[in-house]
């Protein structure tokens, strides 16, 4: 070992000044540097070459209207140019965003309680044991499952096994088991966040598990969990499969009555998934309507999840 | 690691030996079981503990110094004391199959400031959170022996930890208020604690008390993170004594601060210690001396090695690894 170190000495006499050493490794950096942001401008390339073809697609079909009627058979009653000469009114997708929103209600009340409850319980009461690990494993390996699989277990188990009928009940808790793996993960790290300072202050201070939860962990953890709720929500709202195989409508004619969640309800997806598949042209500017529609609401979700986390983050 | 740590208990235990057999009077170890026996029959208070000391007292003790205190623990200098809120028995703590702390046996008296020193990992932070059963928020940790508040094991099964931590508050190592309003943050243990008649009033008084009112009055709803790291930990200062705790624990209050905040946590230390029973764990060694009345000094392994009169340990250490300690020779 001396000899080594007597060796490095003897070497590093002499010293290059020009870095023409370090040149090559500068290079190796300057192409890692190009492959990345490559690797970042297709994503953004390609959501704005869908939006641009999406958006000049849905251009002059897009009205008000097409918010507020319900949807018909025929192409010509969403043309906004024929509204004035339609004895049956013109045509949009009314009941379609009306069952979306519903839904997506629903399912954020379910996915609220059972995903913040199992997330608390897992992070703040259930002791590590072999157990505990399963289950948390278990939960991360089903946020990978995909969503049909999930729609077809809807269908078995509140379908037929709990007799909800293809109503939205059975499309709210189809989704939010879908969504629960995600939100469970999401609330657990939030939680795991806040820092172990503030529990061991509350501790300190004479508070029980359950006050320090209350009032010390919940508002810390609050923000990430909104925050993943909600986008969470936004992937739920454009999925399609699950409610399809529910049993959801591809058109319907009136809005689900928001009274009664037990009944018959269509989705924004499935509508444009209904309207994508007619052979008309025509329906195609209509789909890319309804697109820019549900891209709105989505968007707006995750407006609302920006803010919420920003807001919150100020601290205090 | 476990070789030199018995290697080092095998020198600690030389080095009793022969104190033991310098005073001409006992060997440890019957002493050691004596005090067990004492600490089993007092469940109540400092009576029976002032039996104790007498009787150590007519056994003749001198081999501590100032105090005519007899020595009966294993630690050297004084462990027991006549007002003792706290006494510990033969403790043993344990971080799975690490052993944090070797029997510690001390008393620490009613008001004051006990200070607890030592090197990094010596085990007096474990030490101070033991009291409270902070230690119980960890899962692998464990207790063993006894610990006593006011004469009741506060490891026996009747003990509800919440209970025992609302006598007994305690200052962490980095202020960390909580991310509320310095109102509320003072406010916060009144409420938990379900005290929270008149709360603006007590907090106004714990605000005073922890010298930080003057600095704060007119921004009370201000958020409490905003304030300097001094005014944080003073802050955390106040919320502990706004619900009027007993003993007030310090786990190394003044580490993360600059020397003036420091100079103002150790004059507020000063003044509590009034009050209050203060327990502090510091690493610096100034420090301890400047504002403690006793000192107790823990060496690697976690072993209390010595306990006495603060002025005794820093000027005249029976253990030579506590003069080595403290003179800066090692740790």
């Amino acid at each position: 070992m001396s000899i080594d170190t007597d060796a490095g000495t003897a070497e590093t006499t002499e010293f290059e000044f020009d870095g023409s050493a370090i040149e090559r490794k500068r290079l190796y950096g300057k192409v890692f540097l190009g492959l990345c942001i490559a690797a970042s401008m297709v994503g953004i390339v390609a959501l704005i070459a869908l939006l641009v073809d999406v958006l000049t697609e849905a251009w002059g079909w897009l009205t008000w209207e097409f918010l507020t009627y319900p949807p018909s058979q025929i192409a010509e009653h969403f043309d906004p140019e024929n509204y004035g000469s339609l004895d049956t009114g013109p045509a949009g997708m009314y009941p379609a965003i009306v069952g979306s929103i519903y839904l997506i209600v629903l399912t954020a009340v379910f996915t609220l309680f059972l995903g913040v409850g199992a997330a608390i319980y897992l992070e703040e009461y259930a002791p590590d044991t072999e157990m505990t690990r399963f289950i948390e494993a278990n939960i991360t390996n089903l946020a990978g499952v995909p969503s049909i699989v999930y729609g077809l277990l809807g269908l078995a188990m509140f379908v037929r096994a709990l007799q909800t009928g293809a109503s939205l009940l059975a499309g709210a808790l189809t989704l939010t088991l879908l969504i629960l793996p995600i939100v469970i993960v999401q609330s657990q790290e939030s939680l795991r966040a806040v820092p172990d300072s503030m529990r061991q202050a509350s501790y300190g201070a004479g508070a029980t598990k359950w006050q320090t939860i209350r009032d010390v962990v919940l508002p810390e953890a609050v923000p990430g969990i909104m925050t993943g709720i909600i986008l969470s929500l936004s992937r739920a709202i454009g999925e399609t499969a699950p409610i399809l195989m529910v049993g959801a409508a591809t058109s319907m004619f009136t809005p689900p009555s928001l009274t009664d969640p037990t009944g018959a309800f269509s989705a924004m997806p499935m509508q444009i998934f209904d309207w994508a598949r007619l052979p008309d042209e025509t329906f195609q500017h209509v789909a890319a309507a309804g697109i820019v529609v549900l891209l709105t609401i989505l968007l707006l979700m995750n407006a609302v999840a920006i803010y919420i986390r920003n807001k919150y983050d100020r601290r205090g | 690691m476990s070789d030199e740590t018995t290697a080092r208990h095998g020198g600690l235990q030389r080095r009793l030996r022969s104190i033991g057999f310098g005073s001409g009077r006992f060997a440890t170890g019957n002493l050691l079981r004596a005090n067990a026996e004492t600490t089993g029959m007092d469940p109540k208070a400092s009576e029976p503990e002032t039996v104790t000391t007498d009787t150590e007292r007519t056994a003749g003790s001198t081999s501590s110094g100032g105090v005519d205190m007899a020595t009966a623990d294993a630690p050297l200098g004084t462990p027991r004391v006549d007002d003792a809120v706290i006494e510990a028995r033969d403790l043993d703590v344990f971080y799975g199959e690490t052993q944090a702390l070797h029997e510690i046996n001390m008393d620490i008296p009613e008001n004051g400031v006990t200070a607890l020193i030592g090197p990094s990992g010596c085990g007096k932070s474990t030490f101070l959170r033991s009291i409270n059963r902070m230690n119980d928020l960890i899962d692998v940790a464990r207790v063993e022996g006894d610990l006593y508040f006011h004469g009741k094991n506060v490891y026996d099964e009747d003990v509800d930890p919440v209970a025992l931590r609302r006598k007994i508050g305690m200052v962490f190592q980095k202020p960390n208020p909580f991310p509320k309003s310095i109102f509320d943050n003072v406010a916060y243990g009144l409420r938990v604690q379900g005290k929270d008649d008149d709360v603006e009033q007590k907090v106004h008084t714990a605000l005073e008390r922890a010298a930080l009112l003057d600095e704060v009055e007119d921004k009370l709803d201000e958020s409490g993170l905003d304030l300097s790291g001094g005014q944080q930990q003073r802050l955390c200062i106040a919320r502990a004594i706004a619900t009027d705790p007993e003993v007030i624990l310090m786990d190394e209050p003044a580490s993360a601060l600059d020397p003036v905040a420091t100079s103002k946590i150790e004059d507020l230390v000063e003044e509590l210690a009034e009050e209050y029973t203060v327990v502090i764990v510091t690493h610096n060694m100034q420090q301890a001396a400047r504002i403690s009345d006793k000192t107790a000094v823990f060496l690697t392994g976690g072993h209390l090695v010595e306990f006495d009169d603060t002025n005794k340990i820093f000027e005249n250490p029976e253990s030579d690894r506590v003069e080595d300690y403290i003179t800066g020779k090692f740790g």
